[in-house]
């Protein structure tokens, strides 16, 4: 395994305005969750009895725990597909990950009105234990979240334990470092492995979950092939996020950038986004569904979500269009995008339970979803500033 | 001087010998007061009667059963009698007059030639083959009508038949019956069904006709909104277990012996127009359908009474029952909040795109 | 072609296997037990009384009265009537939950508070549930409501009285005992009993007077023998059910078919743990090349 023992923390004083900015906002945010906990989830949010499912679990949850499979897609094209070059991408793609995933399991505590018992799911009850209903879909993607942030955390390990074992003064501290370590080199192969089946799981089953609807859920969208289109998705919008986190970071913490292993990442997605696109397209035409296509207004949803999908790809699928970067920024962007207009649009848009009913997030809803992001970038912040997570030498300050 | 009323301190017989100017004055304050109207108008009555100045009536019978005549021989507040003889100049009345024949027809004509009369009409009226189906005198009871009521002050069906129809319209109308309004259609005609009306909204027109020259508000379908502006079910006394789900489900069982609700036996309360449940009949309180126990048959109401079957559900009144698709349960989406987050969604990804431009540019290679 | 990519492609065949070898549908609920208990609602019979719903209510112990009818089934109404009214028909319509075959919100229940239990009986344990609400998108009739205004959210759905009807110390039936709305019914629109004598009872309807009942093509229909799996609680009606808001369903639910991929793909965990044993593999071998590089 190659290493990447390149990472550095940050290092350096924390940003005085952005910690003000950020302990306000969260201070306003942990009021309204507490007039939420408090007064229901009613008072809070838009959602209703057709719609029980709204912003916080297509967005916070399905969305953002595609978007947290950086590190999910930089594993298989690190370890899998031994591509040693991209190593640098994975620590901080890991991190963006284990960050996401949390605040994905946050936001269901949010969100489910009896969250008091989200613990017994991994003894299926409590105390009536070991009662699973393996027949929902549901239930593989709880446990399958729940062990993934563990795994993702344990993955991360090593940037804790590194920065232990060099800086602490605790000689016990140090010692459990050493020792961490050492387990490390022996066992990261099977914890890697499980962060790459774990992933594959849940992804692909938050598509399963909308099969339930039946019905409910607009012809366009129905298919039995949502689980795979969930996890293509997925595997591109985890690329995607790795694009940018990693210019972002480069950008902000003066690091160089990977530009030459971008690009080549830039070429998966072409593949990714090509495969995406025949099955969506294909699985509809073969099961007849063409007229649809065609007609209300959600054929128009449609549309735009198939050319959120096309448009990157004819942007990358030029090798000379790619090498130009802002162009993969782009590009990104748009396929960030696409993947969260389809899970948008397969749990809220195309979902219509019965006649006369709508769904549209209220304030304070989507207020409390922007705080759960303000928690991630601000726990990123303050562990890449502190833990050896970015990876390249310190900046070779160029005229950026 | 003959026994006194205890409860009503007055003569317990008006039509006794003689009756003092305060017991008279009594009598129609009480009138009043049953009818609705400000003690004053009793007073005023009283004056009214005793300077002569009686109101003349007409009262024609064409297809009846006379009943609403018998129902108003059950009042006391006033009595036929102090109403026919102290109050009004009852001058033409076939079932009331001892008169018959060519002496009964000169008292109408003479009452039509001094003009300025209420006609009250009480039956339907034929209309098939030009109405010979109801002929008094040689005349067909529509021209009788259009001469008597025509020329009247004012016009008053009383029951239902004179009000739409009644029983002689029932399927098949074989007369073709129908109210006195249709043969009368430039006239206000004031319609008082019921079979029987009941007498105390008849009496309380005719007297504020008779006292103040007015009639009462009425609806569009010239029915008296005191008295038949809202449903027998809005009044109902069994209303509370209609609410509650308590139904009698057959004559004589357990529900129908404790008072349940008679909808489930075909009640037509919901859609019946009348004050049965609040004036009741015959003066004894609970005299009326609902409360010895019989469903309501909609008897006032045109479409319900002697139209629909007598056991067959009411319809309940619209927004009643919710429709089947409930309205949007979050209220629909508000174009503005949808703006602005349509917006800040777009400046968010354009903001992006932008700042590709600028992240992209000018960068080395990493290691 | 690389090692370690040779071996990935054949440990990825291996574990796709398991995906696509035939799958036997999953036959669990094919049919309702045989002591299945259940209602039917003829809407030529109902008269709007609304009886049933205010029974409701009193059996369940829960709050709101006929002055303010609900319009919907909700966080305290289990039980509601509705009418559907055009210029040529009408029809009142009983909902509540229609005590499903293969019930959605029993499928999508992950910690099962929702179960379907004795005599086919759907009910739901306070004990077990997290208020995730995914057995709301998985109803077809859209009938679990969920309790969006306190801070201690119940899900709430008609159980057929399951209190009233079932003696949990001898886990059989009481004698006579009724769902509320049935015992409410003054017209007996809506019966208790045995769900294959109800049946019987519906199709003796049919047969007795089949111009009273709709069906599509002209045959009357019994809804909720077939559709969507089959329910426990069936209707009759005069007009076409999709005007009184019952959905078209064909003769599989979709429990069935979620069933069918997720125990597909996940059949004896024989997939998840091939693609480990292959993923653990081609990074050991990776990782021993690599070392062999190094070394």
């Amino acid at each position: 395994m190659a290493s990447h023992s390149h990472a550095q923390p940050v290092g350096g004083p924390l940003n005085k305005k952005f910690v003000t900015f950020m302990v306000i906002f969260l201070g306003i945010w942990a009021a309204v969750l507490v007039y939420r906990f408090i007064f229901g989830i009613g008072v809070v949010s838009g959602l209703t009895d057709y719609y029980p499912w709204g912003v916080w679990i297509a967005f916070d949850v399905v969305t953002g725990t595609a978007l947290a499979c950086g590190g999910y897609a930089v594993a298989i094209l690190c370890y899998i597909l031994n591509k040693g070059k991209y190593h640098p991408l994975v620590r901080p793609a890991l991190l963006t990950s284990a960050l996401g995933y949390s605040m994905a399991g946050l936001a269901i505590v949010i969100d489910v009105g009896r969250w008091w018992g989200v613990w017994r799911i991994p003894f299926g009850g409590f105390p009536d234990m070991g009662k699973y209903n393996w027949d929902s879909a549901l239930l593989e993607v709880a446990l399958c979240v729940m062990a993934y942030v563990g795994v993702l955390w344990i993955e991360l390990g090593p940037a804790f334990l590194e920065k232990w074992e060099a800086t602490s003064k605790n000689s016990a501290l140090v010692g459990f470092a050493k020792a961490g370590l050492k387990f490390y080199d022996k066992a990261l192969i099977w914890i890697i492995a499980l962060g790459v089946l774990l992933p594959t799981m849940h992804q692909s089953s938050l598509g399963t979950l909308m099969m339930l609807a039946g019905q409910k859920l607009n012809g366009l969208w129905y298919t039995p092939w949502l689980p795979l289109l969930y996890l293509i998705s997925c595997v591109g919008m985890g690329y995607a996020v790795v694009v940018w986190e990693s210019s972002l970071s480069a950008s902000l913490f003066k690091r160089s950038r990977e530009t030459s292993m971008l690009i080549s990442l830039s070429g998966v997605m072409v593949v990714i986004l090509s495969l995406y696109l025949v099955l969506r397209l294909g699985d509809l035409v073969i099961s007849g569904k063409v007229p649809l296509m065609f007609s209300g207004w959600l054929s128009i949803v449609f549309w735009a979500e198939i050319g959120l999908f096309a448009v990157p790809l004819l942007m990358l699928a030029n090798k000379q269009r790619r090498s130009h970067f802002p162009v993969i920024l782009k590009a990104s962007i748009l396929i960030m995008l696409a993947g969260a207009f389809y899970r948008f649009n397969t749990y809220i848009t195309a979902y219509r339970p019965a006649e006369g009913q709508t769904y549209f997030p209220s304030f304070l809803e989507i207020f409390i979803t922007f705080g759960v992001i303000a928690l991630e970038v601000s726990m990123y912040y303050f562990i890449v500033k502190r833990y050896p997570i970015l990876g390249g030498a310190a900046a070779e300050k160029s005229a950026a | 001087m003959g026994r006194r009323d205890e409860w009503l301190d007055l003569p317990a017989d008006l039509t006794d010998d003689g009756v003092d100017r305060r017991d008279f004055v009594k009598v129609c304050m009480l009138a009043a007061a049953a009818l609705g109207l400000p003690a004053a108008t009793g007073v005023k009555w009283a004056e009214a009667a005793e300077s002569g100045l009686k109101p003349s009536v007409i009262w024609l019978h064409f297809q009846e059963c006379t009943g609403c005549t018998e129902s108003l021989l059950r009042t006391s507040h006033p009595g036929l009698g102090t109403l026919i003889l102290d109050m009004i100049s009852l001058d033409y009345h076939e079932t009331l007059f001892a008169a018959a024949g060519h002496q009964i027809e000169k008292c109408l004509h003479d009452a039509v030639e001094a003009g300025g009369y209420i006609c009250v009409v009480e039956g339907a009226i034929p209309t098939k083959e030009d109405g010979i189906y109801c002929q008094i005198a040689g005349r067909t009871a529509i021209d009788i009508l259009q001469d008597v009521g025509g020329k009247a002050a004012a016009v008053i069906a009383i029951g239902s038949c004179a009000s739409w129809g009644g029983i002689p319209s029932a399927d098949p109308n074989p007369t073709g019956a129908v109210g006195a309004q249709e043969i009368l259609p430039d006239k206000t005609v004031i319609n008082l069904p019921g079979c029987p009306s009941n007498p105390y909204n008849f009496l309380g027109v005719v007297l504020q006709f008779a006292t103040m020259g007015t009639l009462p508000a009425l609806d569009d379908e010239g029915r008296p909104l005191f008295a038949y502006g809202r449903t027998i079910h809005e009044h109902c006394p069994r209303r509370a277990h209609f609410d509650a789900g308590r139904f009698a489900r057959q004559f004589g069982d357990e529900g129908h012996n404790l008072g349940y609700c008679l909808f489930a036996m075909g009640c037509k309360g919901p859609e019946t127009y009348a004050n049965c449940s609040t004036l009741h009949f015959n003066e004894v309180p609970d005299a009326w359908p609902i409360g010895i126990g019989a469903p309501c048959f909609g008897c006032t109401t045109k479409g319900v009474g002697f139209t629909k079957p007598l056991f067959q559900e009411a319809a309940l009144p619209p927004n009643y029952v919710p429709p089947i698709h409930p309205s949007d349960q979050r209220g629909p989406i508000t174009p503005g909040w949808a703006g602005v987050v349509g917006l800040a969604t777009g400046a968010a990804v354009g903001g992006a795109l932008m700042a590709s431009k600028k992240l992209g540019e000018g960068e080395t290679e990493g290691s | 072609m690389s090692m370690d990519r040779r071996t990935l492609l054949k440990g990825l065949a291996v574990a796709g296997a398991g995906a696509v070898a035939p799958v036997e549908a999953s036959e669990k609920y094919a049919e309702a037990p045989e002591d299945a208990v259940g209602m039917l609602y003829d809407a030529t019979r109902c008269i709007g009384c609304q009886a049933c719903v205010t029974a409701c209510k009193t059996a369940n112990n829960l709050p709101g009265n006929r002055y303010n009818p609900p319009e919907d089934l909700s966080g305290d109404t289990k039980n509601i009537i509705r009418l559907y009214e055009d210029a040529d028909e009408s029809s009142y319509m009983k909902s509540q939950c229609m005590q499903c075959i293969d019930p959605g919100c029993a499928n999508a229940c992950m910690i099962g508070a929702f179960k379907k239990r004795e005599y086919g009986i759907i009910t739901w344990d306070p004990d077990r549930c997290i208020g995730c609400r995914y057995c709301q998108v998985a109803c077809p009739y859209n009938i679990p409501k969920f309790q969006w205004d306190t801070g201690v959210p119940l899900i709430v759905k008609c159980e057929l009285c399951n209190h009233i009807i079932h003696d949990p110390d001898t886990g059989t039936l009481r004698e006579g005992a009724l769902p509320g709305c049935c015992q409410a019914c003054p017209k007996e629109a809506v019966i208790f009993g045995k769900y294959t004598d109800l049946i019987e009872d519906a199709k003796q309807r049919i047969a007795e007077r089949p111009e009273n009942y709709w069906g599509p093509d002209g045959e009357p229909k019994i809804f909720g023998l077939t559709d969507g799996g089959g329910t426990q609680v069936l209707y009759l009606a005069d007009l076409n059910f999709e005007k009184l808001g019952l959905p078209t369903l064909g003769d599989e639910g979709t429990a069935k078919q979620a069933r069918e991929i997720q125990h597909g793909i996940y059949r004896g965990f024989i997939a998840p743990v091939a693609l480990y044993g292959v993923l653990g593999l081609v990074m050991w071998r990776n990782n021993r090349a690599a070392k062999k590089e190094e070394g």
